[in-house]
């Protein structure tokens, strides 16, 4: 039992990063129905930014841990938030209103770009998350936690509810809601649909950004390279939530961290060792192709109205 | 938009995604047909999660390539400039191949690599059915050897010598009555990971868990919490380092008490700085000497460093690998593959590493295998094991 809570911790961590980083792919399908390919990158870049800005504050010394920390996140938050905003200005704004594949290939396009550059600022080399605090860590059941894992989980969550309540509750919200029912219509009502779209993807970029510090604090270590796998399963969380759906990919975002732990955690006892645990990556894949088949509008499937 | 279209729609971007994910690149190259140019092909991970062992073979190479042409080498009643060309297989063996091809097409008269067994396998089938030699200065899957190439050659201990070692030391040194394997499922992780198997088997351990991960993974907790269940002993991981520091950390955050035990893919200089305080008390294996009790060891270490910074692993045999070649092209007295080929595989090299000479399947000779644990955060060399003129098969 405690290992079944333990992989249900892990997975419920892993799920809170994919799920950040699904609400970015979300938004903007919900709004542009694209698929921002280069969100991974931004996600990675918030990573890179954040451990640079940091190495460069703990070397200069005399300033608390903390405020290393909140500076490094600060940092990277408000670069990809330009950076968010300079993609879709550069990549998808002038490819508004053309064949749907090109903005797709533009944003691969950007992604390589973004890819390559964090190559040639940062190197080849991985780069490791200095260490500000030593993680509490607590016992309960037999199940190991760090106070780590619970600040990511909990900062999720919370970012989570407070992006539903943009979504929901404020001006802005609106505005995006009703751009993502239709952009003419929201303009005639005096809604710029520019704007809204460049919040979208600010805020997305954001999210990212601090999904990407989480990982990077979490596993200790960043690289130019992660962003694409990362992408990529936060991308299936969104379309297993119901791509478009602000709280399909929470959930989305979860269910996959959790299937992920428990599929690699108990499927080599359950097949007698047929299949072993490298298969974990599969199930997300897998998870994405059943949900494509059975279910193309996923779990949540797409109430139009609510989509932003 | 309806659902078959956005079902599409979703398709082609994954479709997509794939196709940049394979679409690899390189430089279209000068002649190497060019009179008086020797063309020495070199293969590792430039891009990518390996990219800094990649860079490190690459400078390994390089440093021999550039004293040669400064001594200045006259074959066959002239003097030749040796040029390398240096391509980036992404530890991919898909990519191994193109590549591979690439430099068989561009006329190199040799090729140093490729730096991981997973590629080096696929490749050396190239490279032999164009007759070019391969000298890989770190592919230690038996496989490689094995498959009766007479083109295939490498300056590192395979392997079967390396995994006996660890199996033995995890059971006899270590205390390991019960020991979990991890691998990465690459030719290199999967080859060692098994002969340790195997060695732990025959020394009376029992393996208690046999996981798998990835070369691209960094997030372990799912079978490390399955293993954790299992409480073995020792933990051995077959893979390299961007894997085995998350890894280690990992374990401790979920109170995973079991010693840490791992391969030449582990004794890096990375692995130290990624794991940082957690790295602790790893033991892990190297093919070959310590850097300081190579013959040749102090030396290069203070070329190497000048020019190009920290040795990460494998680059003074990505030296000798360089050397070994060149001395055969000049005992030849040819850059022809097919007359200095004889001469290669009859070589006898005093190199940096050590004694440079290969048995029948292409293998070097001899060699020794040198355990290390992490202590204040650096290397120390626990005991070095010597074996017979033990190779190949």
């Amino acid at each position: 039992m405690d290992i079944f809570l333990q992989q249900l911790i892990n997975g419920l961590v892993l799920g809170s990063i994919y799920a950040l980083i699904a609400l970015g792919y979300t938004m903007v399908y919900g709004i542009l129905e694209l698929i921002n390919f280069a969100h991974g990158e931004v996600t990675m870049m918030g990573a890179m930014i954040c451990i640079a800005v940091m190495g460069a504050l703990l070397s200069a010394g005399g300033l608390p841990a903390i405020v290393v920390l909140a500076l490094g996140l600060a940092a990277a938050i408000s670069i990809c938030m330009v950076l968010g905003y300079s993609i879709e200005r550069v990549a998808y704004r002038p490819l508004r209103g053309a064949p749907r594949l090109a903005p797709l290939i533009t944003a691969i396009g950007m992604s390589i770009v973004l890819q390559n550059t964090a190559m040639l600022i940062w190197g080849k080399q991985y780069l490791t998350f200095p260490k500000l605090f030593e993680p509490q860590r607590y016992e309960w059941a037999g199940a190991h936690v760090t106070s780590l894992q619970i600040l990511i989980v909990v900062l999720a969550i919370t970012l989570m509810g407070a992006l539903l309540l943009l979504v929901h509750r404020t001006r802005l919200g609106r505005a995006m809601r009703a751009t993502a029912q239709s952009p003419e219509l929201a303009g005639l009502m005096g809604i710029n649909p520019n704007t809204v779209i460049s919040f979208t993807f600010i805020i997305g970029a954001a999210l990212g950004a601090v999904a990407g510090v989480m990982v990077s604090a979490y596993y200790g270590l960043a690289h130019y390279y992660m962003g694409f796998l990362l992408g990529l399963k936060a991308f299936t969380a969104a379309v297993l939530g119901g791509i478009g759906n602000v709280a399909g990919a929470m959930l989305g975002g979860m269910l996959l961290g959790i299937i992920e732990s428990l599929g690699a955690g108990y499927i080599g006892p359950l097949t007698g060792g047929f299949l072993g645990s490298h298969y974990q990556d599969v199930f997300a894949f897998f998870v994405l192709i059943v949900m494509l088949v059975f279910r193309p509008s996923g779990l949540l499937g797409e109430r139009v109205g609510e989509r932003a | 938009m309806g659902s078959t279209q956005r079902k599409s729609l979703l398709l082609i971007g994954m479709v997509t995604a794939l196709a940049a994910m394979l679409a690899g690149c390189g430089k279209a190259g000068g002649p190497c047909a060019q009179k008086g140019v020797v063309c020495i092909g070199q293969v590792s991970p430039l891009t990518g999660p390996q990219a800094h062992l990649g860079k490190d073979n690459d400078n390994g190479a390089r440093l021999a390539i550039e004293e040669a042409n400064a001594r200045g080498v006259t074959l066959g009643g002239q003097k030749v400039r040796f040029e390398i060309v240096s391509e980036d297989d992404q530890a991919d063996p898909k990519t191994a191949t193109i590549v591979a091809q690439k430099l068989v097409d561009r006329g190199v008269k040799g090729v140093l690599g490729h730096l991981n067994s997973g590629t080096s396998i696929p490749a050396s089938r190239i490279y032999h059915d164009a007759g070019i030699p391969q000298v890989s200065p770190s592919a230690t899957a038996i496989k490689y050897t094995a498959q009766g190439y007479k083109t295939a050659f490498r300056v590192m201990t395979n392997d079967r010598q390396q995994g006996k070692v660890l199996g033995e030391y995890a059971v006899r040194k270590l205390g390991g009555k019960s020991v979990a394997i991890i691998d990465d499922r690459t030719a290199y992780g999967q080859g060692l990971a098994d002969e340790v198997e195997k060695a732990v088997q025959a020394a009376g351990g029992k393996i208690v868990a046999r996981e798998y991960t990835s070369d691209r993974a960094t997030d372990f907790a799912a079978i490390l919490t399955s293993i954790k269940a299992k409480n073995p002993d020792v933990v051995f991981f077959g893979g390299m380092d961007p894997q085995a520091a998350p890894m280690v950390r990992q374990m401790k955050e979920l109170g995973l008490k079991s010693k840490f035990l791992g391969g030449d893919g582990v004794q890096t200089a990375e692995f130290l700085k990624l794991a940082a305080g957690n790295a602790e008390g790893v033991i892990a294996s190297s093919p070959g000497l310590p850097i300081v009790d190579m013959p040749g060891g102090k030396a290069f270490k203070e070329k190497f460093t000048a020019k190009y910074g920290a040795i990460q692993t494998y680059a003074p045999y990505a030296y000798d690998a360089a050397n070994v070649m060149i001395a055969a092209m000049v005992k030849a007295n040819s850059a022809d593959p097919a007359k200095y080929l004889p001469a290669l595989a009859e070589i006898q090299m005093q190199g940096v590493t050590g004694d440079v000479a290969f048995d029948a399947h292409g293998d070097v000779r001899g060699g020794a295998i040198t355990m290390y644990r992490v202590k204040d955060g650096k290397w120390e060399v626990v005991e070095t094991v010597r074996s017979g003129a033990e190779g190949g098969k």
